[in-house]
């Protein structure tokens, strides 16, 4: 695959971002950086930047999301990119095209990028292999979700101000959790402490050379944690047999505002969402607001914005400039 | 190949190696008259051909227990034609070839079917394995009578196991009346789950289903507990794991018929190809860990794996070139199979002699097949080799009509040179 010549200077993310094995702490930092600046473009009244103007944006999305599709779009619409969303029922995807072929049409309608979200592991870098654009991976299968990653990276910094030597509690479906992937190399490059709490069913087996600990009861877990991110149990784990079944699974593990009162007080409480009331968090009245998913997908929409801009769009030092709303756009 | 009549043939220059006659002897000539090797001192008839063995090693042909010939119903994956072609330009002169056709390979006249076109091919002996049950599809036995009349030298689901413990107890026993093996492919299909590579750090890492070790080990298991109770021939195929291979070295112990093959990406890769071949290491049993190569590698030094067999397993680019859960398992690899053996030999593990009994001597003697010898009228099934004649894979392209191999680009040493049926050349490499 032909490498794009993007501006190198300071840390080029590459030409796509695909997975955040390998991805140095200086590389987050700028990413996150970058974000804090398009953080503000939100709070303008014209929310936009001209800087991927004339750049189009396919959002290739083969599994069902709301909140990843839609923050993608925004993001790339605040940076002026037009943007086609492309789902499997309505393109010719039902009628058996491959995937190959699907990426390379839309490679040849002309766009700069592709955010491509699979249910196949290693979608993202198929995609990457066969295409000339830009790609992101919007999650694949059970590999990785590395906006997801950032975006939680991004919410740690904000609430706590410094994500260095905190201890992350990762709770729940670990086995299948792209999140979960992301989250462990990130979380490590920056130097956060790993605890993975699950069930032995729901833990991959090969995980012995990863930068965690593993823990199996909750409360332990969790016991002094900074921050607490509870993963989106799939509702068929129990038919599947990994987890006896929901009810028992939210006695087990479960947040509640009562087990982290005693065991992480001080802790944030991240859920990627969509949140399965009463099994991964308690549907308690109240509780449900101190979870910072609400910021979250506020700052999932800054974070995209960075890695678009890094990936696809000018030159990092202009970042000073994005404060500036766009002339001419917009109403 | 025309069998009733076969050629003759002078092969000069060559040495001479059949470890199982116990012949080695450089410089020599080796005379085949009507297919088979001459008594010493026979005349040389007018006009018989001559090919220059240039020193090269003259053995007896290999012998694949284990291929996909994909005729009929997949020809555009393989045809007998490709495959034979295959085989030929990979040393074998005689390949087993599996039911998993389409229509299945379960009654006489598909077997038939499978050996005219081999016929007509003429190329290699292609040995049809006929299916255990009706369909593959695991509730009825096939007509093994009628399959074993019409050619089939052995039984298979491969592509899955035989599907119960009953199923195979009684495949077992009826397969006594013939006295040809049952080949098991072990694995445990729900402890798979549909996993798609071997479970471990790699899966582990790539988010992708995982098939543990134990799901041959129990099917294994299973199997050795049914072949002490039904009597019988057992061969375990595509052996991979560790404890595949101590379960099967403990059951030779104990003196049941177990026979077993390995191929040569169990004791050539692990499961980190994956990373970097993507589809192209993608196969069943799938590759495992350095443990379970060593392990490999040690139940063929002892010989507990009886025969390296290929597991050829064409599937179309396009076929491939999916998403690695979608795509089917399995890699080509007739061409590839003996370099890649000889790397065992160069490594140490084994003698040059023990790889040509594990390539040809001992897979026809367990499937009681027939297969070449130096030894005066012996079968002229033979290959030339050139033991230091460096290739790489895949370069220019293959003589299969599939190209699934994670070994493409490779560079090899040791090639064959040239491959002779019944006193008749059906390859010769082509020399500038």
């Amino acid at each position: 695959m032909p490498e794009r010549s993007l501006p190198s200077s300071p840390p080029s993310i590459g030409p796509h971002l695909l997975s955040l094995s390998g991805m140095t702490k200086e590389k987050i930092t700028s990413i996150l950086d970058a974000a804090e600046t398009f953080l503000d473009v939100g709070h303008q009244t014209v929310k936009k930047v001209p800087v991927l103007r004339g750049k189009t944006l396919v959002n290739l999305f083969y599994e069902s999301s709301t909140r990843t599709r839609s923050s993608f779009e925004i993001a790339a619409k605040r940076l002026s990119a037009d943007v086609i969303n492309v789902t499997p029922s309505q393109s010719s995807v039902t009628k058996g095209e491959s995937l190959s072929d699907t990426v390379r049409t839309i490679e040849a309608l002309g766009a700069d990028g592709i955010v491509i979200r699979h249910a196949s592991s290693g979608a993202a870098a198929f995609v990457a292999e066969r295409v000339n654009c830009h790609v992101v991976n919007g999650g694949d299968g059970c590999h990785e979700h590395p906006t997801q990653a950032l975006l939680d990276l991004f919410t740690i910094r904000k609430k706590k101000g410094r994500i260095d030597g905190l201890s992350v509690a990762i709770v729940g479906d670990i086995l299948h959790s792209r999140v979960a992937r992301s989250n462990i190399l990130a979380l490590s490059a920056m130097g956060a402490r790993i605890r993975l709490v699950a069930p032995p069913t729901l833990l991959p087996r090969g995980i012995e050379g990863w930068p965690v600990t593993i823990h199996h009861r909750l409360d332990r877990g969790i016991e002094g944690c900074d921050v607490v991110m509870a993963l989106r149990l799939q509702l068929e784990r129990a038919s599947g047999g990994y987890i006896p079944s929901l009810s028992e699974y939210a006695s087990l593990y479960g947040l509640s505002a009562r087990v982290l009162e005693r065991h992480a007080p001080e802790a944030v409480v991240l859920h990627p969402g969509p949140v399965n009331r009463g099994v991964e968090i308690s549907g308690e009245e109240g509780f449900l607001n101190e979870v910072a998913i609400l910021d979250q997908v506020e700052f999932g929409v800054s974070v995209r914005m960075a890695v678009l801009y890094l990936l696809m769009g000018g030159r990092p030092e202009e970042a000073a400039l994005l404060s500036m709303p766009a002339r001419g756009e917009g109403s | 190949m025309k069998e009733a009549s076969g050629g003759n043939l002078l092969v000069r220059n060559v040495h001479l190696f059949d470890p199982s006659e116990g012949i080695s002897k450089e410089g020599e000539s080796l005379l085949v008259l009507e297919g088979r090797v001459a008594s010493p001192g026979s005349s040389v008839p007018a006009g018989t051909p001559e090919i220059d063995g240039r020193g090269g090693l003259l053995c007896p042909g290999f012998v694949d227990l284990h291929a996909h010939f994909r005729e009929p119903g997949f020809e555009y994956k393989e045809t007998v034609a490709s495959g034979s072609r295959a085989a030929a330009a990979g040393g074998f002169t005689s390949v087993c070839v599996m039911a998993n056709t389409n229509p299945v390979n379960d009654n006489a006249a598909i077997t038939r079917a499978i050996l005219d076109r081999a016929r007509e091919v003429g190329l290699v002996r292609v040995f049809p394995i006929g299916a255990v049950t009706r369909g593959l599809e695991g509730a009825e036995l096939s007509e093994m009578g009628a399959l074993s009349e019409a050619g089939c030298i052995a039984f298979s689901d491969d592509g899955r196991p035989v599907s119960t413990a009953l199923m195979l107890r009684r495949a077992l026993e009826y397969s006594r009346l013939f006295g040809k093996p049952v080949i098991d492919h072990c694995e445990d299909m729900p402890l798979s789950n549909r996993g798609v590579m071997n479970e471990g750090t790699v899966s582990a890492e790539l988010g992708l289903a995982g098939i543990p070790n134990a799901s041959e080990e129990v099917s294994i298991a299973r199997d050795l507990a049914v072949l002490e109770l039904a009597g019988g021939h057992l061969h375990v195929a595509h052996l991979s794991t560790a404890g595949g291979v101590r379960l099967v070295r403990e059951a030779r112990r104990r003196h049941l018929r177990v026979t077993t093959e390995t191929c040569p990406h169990y004791f050539s890769l692990t499961d980190e190809a994956v990373r970097c071949h993507g589809t192209h290491a993608k196969m069943n049993p799938p590759l495992r860990r350095e443990e379970d190569r060593l392990a490999v590698i040690a139940g063929i030094r002892d010989g507990t794996i009886d025969a390296i067999a290929t597991d050829h397993a064409p599937h179309a680019p396009h076929e491939k070139e999916q998403e690695f859960d979608r795509a089917p398992f399995g890699i080509i690899g007739l061409e590839t199979a003996f370099s890649l053996s000889l790397e065992l030999v160069r490594d140490g593990h084994i003698t040059l002699s023990e790889l040509m009994t594990l390539l040809s001597a001992r897979p026809a003697e367990i499937f009681g097949l027939p297969h070449g010898s130096l030894h005066p009228g012996g079968l002229a099934d033979l290959v030339l080799l050139d033991l230091e004649g460096e290739w790489e894979a895949g370069r220019p392209g293959y003589r299969s009509k599939s190209r699934n191999s994670p070994f493409t680009g490779r560079t090899m040493k040791g090639r064959v040179a040239a491959t002779i049926v019944g006193g008749r050349v059906v390859f010769e490499e082509s020399r500038p």
